[in-house]
């Protein structure tokens, strides 16, 4: 279903950058995904305007409130408004997702290009460790750095970034073994540049839109196990706002005041889904076969 | 074959014991003091000395490697800093609650999953694919103790149908019980990662050529699907089973603390919290071990379904 009348010559005008954010928009489930993930980002740039309360303040006359119109979202055990606390927690779980994934990524891609560049026992010794790593669950690994790092909000950016380490590695090796046997590549050899050059200049920029995607993808997983890392407790320490330590909280008031562990998890669930359509729509605009028909 | 099977279990004992190792060096480089964080205000030079003595803490890093190798082949895992137990006795009593929740969730995760996903792809584009592709991704969206959370509070509390703490300390049928919700939050999970492949994989088969020379020859649609299309679009689901169960175990340790179930899950956690590092690296070392023994069996089994995977 092109819905271009103007057919090759008008494609051919467009950029691949625009030809992607059209292909974007078109979905429906990727324009919800960005509006919900772009919507929390807003609320979590903003979070000091939009609280209403301090996110920590106890207000201890006011424990474990319904929903009203003084408290939006209710109260929890301590009299804290669980509104502010969930904005001011949508930034703590952006910071650590995103910063897990960038962490992963970075370390990922460092490791798939020299693995893929340099093949040999560079190649042997990275791709063993990757293997190792990827035997360990997600989850596991994570509680693994944990337990060397101990329990942390820094602990768990390293730890959710360790964990989804290999999966960048073994994306970025595959593209670079693609791309070190193309005609540009020896090219920028010969003429004399460093390896090194080589790698940062010419190959880099030519992997780097399946690594935007996979990125895009593993933000939802980050965000899924920095909050599951905090309900166990092994995430930042108490007052801190943090949504999985907030539903945690909750568990003990359950029966009586339900709210106060079901408004975050709800925010996990959403922060999520966004993230996770917005990834879906990215991976599939940036593939041309998908595109055309998209 | 046999020749194939040596090999990979050759290959999964020796990442057993990279990751045994990896376990040891990284546990044993936490920053922080163990002993300062077991003795807590009784801590003073001589106290913490003599506790390092008695847990082996001042013996050379190699020395403590060897041992807990040495150890690790034999079967022990060394004595908990925090209970004084032998770590392989506490990993032995709480093993039987994980395995069953996992074994459960498992159940869950196959019967529902990979059924669904095969019929999201045969009536692809209906109501029921998007029904069971919009249920997948909720399943994969909503975080397990959110779920388990809601579940205990419907379920359990106003309806009454489950028990609202426990594994069930009764007779087989209270085991029962106690064991629907977890393994329904488990599962869930898995299954919709498992409904996920089974359509893409039942979809790409149905578009290769042999099927529609199987249409061609003048096969029903019905004697297509089920003769040649269904067994062909297992393989890959087969292969993310291993992968799947790993991370269903993984994730018994949210569960377990959600319905206040005992398990080896849990244990890791409070291990990690009470910095007990034999406890640690034992647990950690017997999730591994069951992560690369899953991994193995489905390999094999993979071989012996596909006669076409070269045994090299």
């Amino acid at each position: 279903m092109r819905s271009d009348a103007a057919g090759p010559n008008r494609r051919a005008a467009s950029s691949p950058l625009r030809l992607t954010a059209r292909a974007l928009l078109r979905s429906r489930g990727a324009l919800f995904g960005l509006v919900v993930t772009f919507g929390i980002v807003l609320a979590a740039l903003l979070a000091p305007a939009l609280a209403p309360y301090d996110p920590v303040q106890q207000h201890l006359l006011d424990q474990n409130q319904p929903p009203t119109l003084a408290h939006w979202l209710g109260t929890d055990r301590l009299g804290r408004d669980l509104l502010s606390r969930t904005v001011w927690g949508a930034r703590l779980s952006l910071v650590t997702g995103l910063g897990a994934v960038l962490v992963g990524a970075v370390q990922g891609a460092l490791l798939g290009l020299a693995a893929g560049y340099y093949r040999g026992w560079v190649d042997g010794v990275i791709g063993r460790v990757v293997d190792t790593m990827l035997a360990f669950p997600l989850y596991l690994s994570a509680i693994f750095v944990i337990a060397t790092l101990g329990p942390s909000q820094i602990g768990v950016v390293l730890a959710v970034g360790l964990a989804v380490t290999p999966v960048f590695a073994r994306l970025t090796r595959g593209q670079v073994l693609e791309e070190r046997e193309k005609e540009y590549v020896l090219a920028a050899r010969v003429v004399g540049n460093s390896n090194r050059r080589v790698i940062a200049v010419h190959i880099l920029p030519n992997v780097l839109a399946p690594l935007v995607v996979l990125a895009s993808l593993t933000v939802g997983d980050a965000i899924l196990v920095e909050a599951g890392l905090s309900f166990l407790g092994l995430g930042p320490p108490p007052p801190t706002p943090s949504w999985g330590l907030m539903v945690n909280d909750g568990m003990v008031v359950l029966t009586t005041a339900p709210w106060v562990s079901l408004g975050p998890g709800l925010a996990i669930a959403l922060l999520v889904l966004g993230s996770n359509l917005l990834g879906d729509g990215l991976r599939d605009a940036f593939d041309p076969r998908l595109r055309g028909d998209a | 074959m046999l020749r194939y099977c040596t090999y990979r279990l050759t290959a999964s004992l020796a990442t057993v014991l990279a990751g045994a190792s990896l376990i040891f060096f990284m546990v044993h480089l936490i920053p922080g003091d163990p002993v300062a964080a077991l003795l807590q205000d009784q801590f003073t030079p001589e106290t913490a000395a003599a506790m390092r003595v008695r847990l082996g803490l001042n013996r050379p890093l190699v020395a403590q490697y060897l041992g807990f190798m040495g150890n690790l082949v034999t079967g022990r895992l060394g004595t908990s800093f925090r209970s004084e137990q032998p770590v392989a006795h506490i990993i032995a009593s709480q093993f039987p609650a994980t395995a069953q929740l996992a074994a459960a969730a498992t159940v869950v995760a196959v019967g529902l999953g990979i059924p669904l996903g095969m019929a999201a792809a045969i009536h692809r584009g209906r109501v029921l694919d998007v029904l069971t592709m919009g249920g997948a991704l909720l399943a994969i969206c909503v975080p397990s103790f959110v779920l388990g959370l809601g579940l205990l509070l419907v379920f359990s509390f106003e309806l009454g149908w489950f028990p609202m703490l426990g594994g069930g300390t009764g007779g087989p049928l209270d085991t029962v019980r106690g064991l629907v919700l977890p393994a329904l939050v488990l599962g869930l999970r898995t299954g919709a990662l498992l409904s996920r492949i089974s359509r893409s994989s039942l979809l790409n088969v149905l578009g290769l050529d042999f099927v529609r020379t199987a249409r061609a020859k003048g096969a029903t649609r019905r004697s297509v699907l089920y003769r040649h299309a269904l067994r062909n679009s297992l393989l890959p689901v087969i292969t993310i089973l291993g992968v799947t169960v790993g991370h269903l175990l993984a994730g018994t340790a949210i569960v377990e603390v959600v319905f206040s179930r005992p398990g080896i899950g849990k244990l890791l956690v409070d291990a990690v919290l009470a910095r007990d590092l034999p406890q640690i690296q034992g647990t950690l070392v017997v999730f591994l071990v069951i992560v690369i023994v899953v991994n193995a069996l489905v390999d094999i089994a993979y071989s012996l379904v596909d006669p076409r995977i070269a045994y090299a």
